[in-house]
């Protein structure tokens, strides 16, 4: 029973407010660490690779969730909003909960297309774009290609050079010494590339399936075939009709791997693998997977460890 | 009746069976995609071999390791890559001869700059009791119909200008259209501010800011029908600022302050250009373990009420939500406990109606299908405060896939007059398009 100047002077207070907003210029940051958070593991061990100790990094996901299913916590808010740089899987891996987190995130820097967004999914070799229509019926495609291109060490030497990039544009003075980061970075990888191929060498053309499409940059690089899939589209559970065509297809082609990612439910691999006499080998495919895996390196190590120990167990 | 119920059943038991006569086709698919991996197989080992032939006959010494210039463009160039192994050499290689290799995914050229297009469509049935006292069906509160098309979302979502993006949400009710949501974000404020222009769900509680599709029910607590504006809730058009606030470290707080022209549903109504509402919301989170957390809200609504400029409506809330998802296995098994009080205080005559309503819920996945529920709930009616209704509800929800679902609510309710409601609900719903994420 009172006017209501309040809300009025709060309203025309609003207003102001954002009159004000639109045309204020950027306040220029203090020259420090770069702030990096990044979608996932990967992109953030590549991060602290070439970014070293003049960067600080942060992952939203954990290795060992599903990196399409996140839940766009509030707390990852509080990392957001202090974030020098946002660094993403693209592809619409995240679409699911990084946009709204970044909405909300208070953080002009950090939108898409400005300065501090970098999309990773620019710089790799894309596999499996789709041609033709592209409808639900496929299940839950990327209509843009597959997503999980950091599981080719090619590609996470082209990432790192695109970050590498990314940074030095940003703190130019720094640029000499993330170039030498990626310099050093890439001689170890290809080092420890020609180690991990001569290993694999022995298994070229080796059959498998997986549960789900993670793996093609995986298995192109390293000269191994997938025949099929536990689930019978991206994102559909398994079916037992599904699943009866595995085992048929399994044992006419001997094939005998499954690879399943850690966020999986192992009953019905484990069920194909009775039938099959195959192996189910849960491997991780992001840093930080199992507490051994903690930078990219280690993430080939450790799943090729893994599947060389398979492959010789079924042979 | 019972014949109705018994076709229904049949539907949902024989869903899975479509799902599973489906999955018949990747066989065929997964044959030529195999051949086609086998040629691909062949192809690159014959590449490799001569790959191995050129590196035997004329040792190269390793290429130096190129260090990108400063400012250089962001995509690496074929020709400064250097790939490290011979057969990824030979990958590059080999197209670099005939055309320059693309990285990069896809494009949409096909959508560019189109927004975002989506439609959820909401078709809901009843069947059992209703039971509604005259009262509240002369409220318009009256009982569901056996079968409806209740609600067709129609969401348009696209990023305005380098500062703003902006959401409309279209909802096609057999009442006719309305706007259900359309505003601008603004979302590269200085200061960590967010603003939100336009017509939007206010930030009273939590059960008020979510759509429809999103709620763990068919329906809404009595508590919002009773005391906060029905299915609609408080949803006007007006301006909106949210900030992050500080606070101690690990804890995570939001304030958020509304304006609005002040006609939402029978909660506000304007009388006159000056009897604005407004909203306040302060909500304090914290992660407790990787796998859990817990988020509580703290709201504030006034307004002027339908009887006039001179009577007020004010609108206490209390909400609190608990999660817990095991993050490696987010997609099987989760859990969401929820609970909101609501405290009106209606002027009117003769006397102010104070009011009281809240609800309980609680949802569990049982697997990536499955999920089963509850809810208690209990209101005071805002223009009578002393008439309480109450009830329960239990609720299985099946998901043939993240775009559809099906959702059976058994639900009963006890009218303060005295009757008792005994209703099955059951709802599809289905998505078709680029719907944008909610916020958590």
């Amino acid at each position: 029973m009172t006017s209501f100047s309040v809300p009025l002077r709060s309203l025309a207070g609003f207003l102001v407010l954002i009159a004000f907003a639109v045309g204020c210029p950027r306040v220029a940051r203090a020259a420090g660490k770069i702030k990096i958070v990044t979608a996932t593991s990967d992109l953030a061990s590549l991060a602290q690779e070439v970014g070293g100790d003049h960067v600080e990094v942060e992952s939203i996901a954990r290795g060992y969730q599903d990196p399409h299913f996140v839940e766009a916590k509030p707390s990852f808010l509080l990392k957001l909003r202090q974030a020098d740089l946002v660094i993403t899987v693209g592809l619409e891996l995240e679409i699911g909960w990084l946009p709204p987190l970044i909405n909300q995130s208070g953080n002009p820097r950090i939108q898409p297309n400005s300065a501090g967004y970098l999309d990773a999914s620019q710089f790799a070799e894309i596999l499996e774009k789709p041609t033709g229509v592209v409808t639900r019926a496929m299940g839950d495609v990327h209509p843009f290609g597959n997503p999980h291109y950091w599981l080719d060490p090619e590609n996470g030497r082209r990432v790192a050079q695109g970050i590498t990039n990314k940074l030095a544009a940003m703190h130019p003075s720094d640029a000499a010494y993330f170039n030498a980061r990626f310099a050093d970075f890439s001689k170890r990888l290809t080092e420890a590339e020609k180690i991990w191929d001569a290993e694999m060498q022995p298994y070229h053309g080796r059959k498998a399936i997986t549960y789900h499409r993670s793996w093609p940059n995986f298995l192109k690089h390293f000269g191994l075939v997938s025949v099929a899939e536990v689930e019978p589209r991206p994102g559909i559970p398994p079916t037992p009709s599904h699943t009866l065509e595995l085992i048929n297809l399994m044992k006419r082609d001997g094939v005998k791997i499954i690879l399943v990612e850690p966020y999986f439910d192992l009953k019905t691999p484990n069920a194909i693998a009775r039938e099959t006499g195959a192996q189910v080998v849960v491997m991780p495919p992001s840093v930080g997977g199992e507490k051994e895996i903690t930078d990219y390196f280690k993430l080939f190590d450790y799943d090729l460890a893994l599947l060389i120990k398979a492959f010789k167990a079924t042979q | 009746m019972k014949k109705f119920a018994l076709l229904c059943s049949a539907c949902l038991l024989t869903f899975p069976g479509v799902v599973v006569a489906q999955s018949q086709d990747p066989a065929k698919v997964n044959t030529e995609d195999r051949l086609k991996s086998l040629e691909e197989q062949v192809k690159m080992l014959e590449a490799e071999v001569q790959a191995l032939k050129a590196v035997q006959s004329a040792p190269a010494s390793q290429p130096p390791e190129a260090a990108a210039p400063v400012g250089a463009p962001e995509t690496p160039s074929p020709a400064s890559y250097i790939p490290s192994t011979p057969q990824a050499q030979e990958a590059v290689a080999a197209p670099a001869q005939s055309q320059a290799p693309t990285y990069g995914g896809a494009t949409g050229m096909a959508k560019a700059l189109n927004p975002d297009i989506s439609v959820i469509g909401d078709f809901l049935g009843a069947t059992g009791a209703s039971n509604v006292p005259p009262a509240l069906v002369a409220a318009g509160r009256g009982p569901l119909p056996l079968l409806q098309l209740h609600e067709s979302e129609v969401g348009l979502q696209a990023i305005v200008d380098p500062y703003a993006r902006a959401d409309f949400f279209l909802s096609f009710g057999e009442e006719g259209v309305n706007v259900e949501e359309g505003y601008i974000t603004f979302t590269s404020l200085p200061g960590g501010f967010v603003a939100k222009v336009g017509k939007m769900r206010s930030a009273f509680g939590k059960v008020n800011t979510l759509h429809n599709h999103v709620l763990p029910w068919t329906d809404r607590p009595l508590m919002t029908d009773s005391l906060v504006g029905g299915e609609d809730g408080i949803d006007d058009a007006g301006i909106s600022v949210t900030r992050i606030l500080p606070a101690p470290r690990g804890i995570f707080l939001e304030g958020t302050a509304q304006v609005f022209r002040g006609d939402s549903g029978d909660v506000f109504k304007t009388s006159q250009r000056s009897d604005a509402s407004v909203v306040g919301h302060l909500r304090a989170y914290r992660d407790l373990t990787e796998s859990s957390n817990l988020d509580v809200g703290f709201s504030y609504a006034r307004g002027h009420n339908d009887l006039g400029s001179a009577f007020l409506t004010n609108l206490y809330g209390i909400d609190a939500t608990f999660h817990w998802t095991p993050l490696r296995r987010t997609i099987y098994h989760n859990f969401v406990g929820r609970t909101e009080f609501v405290w009106s205080r209606r002027d009117q005559l003769p006397t102010q109606q104070r009011a009281f309503g809240f609800y309980t819920s609680g949802d569990y996945r049982l697997s990536r299908r499955w999920t089963v529920g509850g809810r208690f709930d209990r209101s005071g009616r805002a223009r009578t405060a002393n008439l309480t209704d109450d009830g329960f509800s239990g609720v299985l929800t099946y998901w043939p896939s993240e775009f559809s679902q099906i959702r059976g609510q058994y639900r009963f309710t006890r009218y303060a007059e005295g009757m008792n409601a005994n209703e099955l609900l059951f709802q599809f719903q289905f998505s078709l398009g680029a719907h944008g994420a909610h916020p958590f």
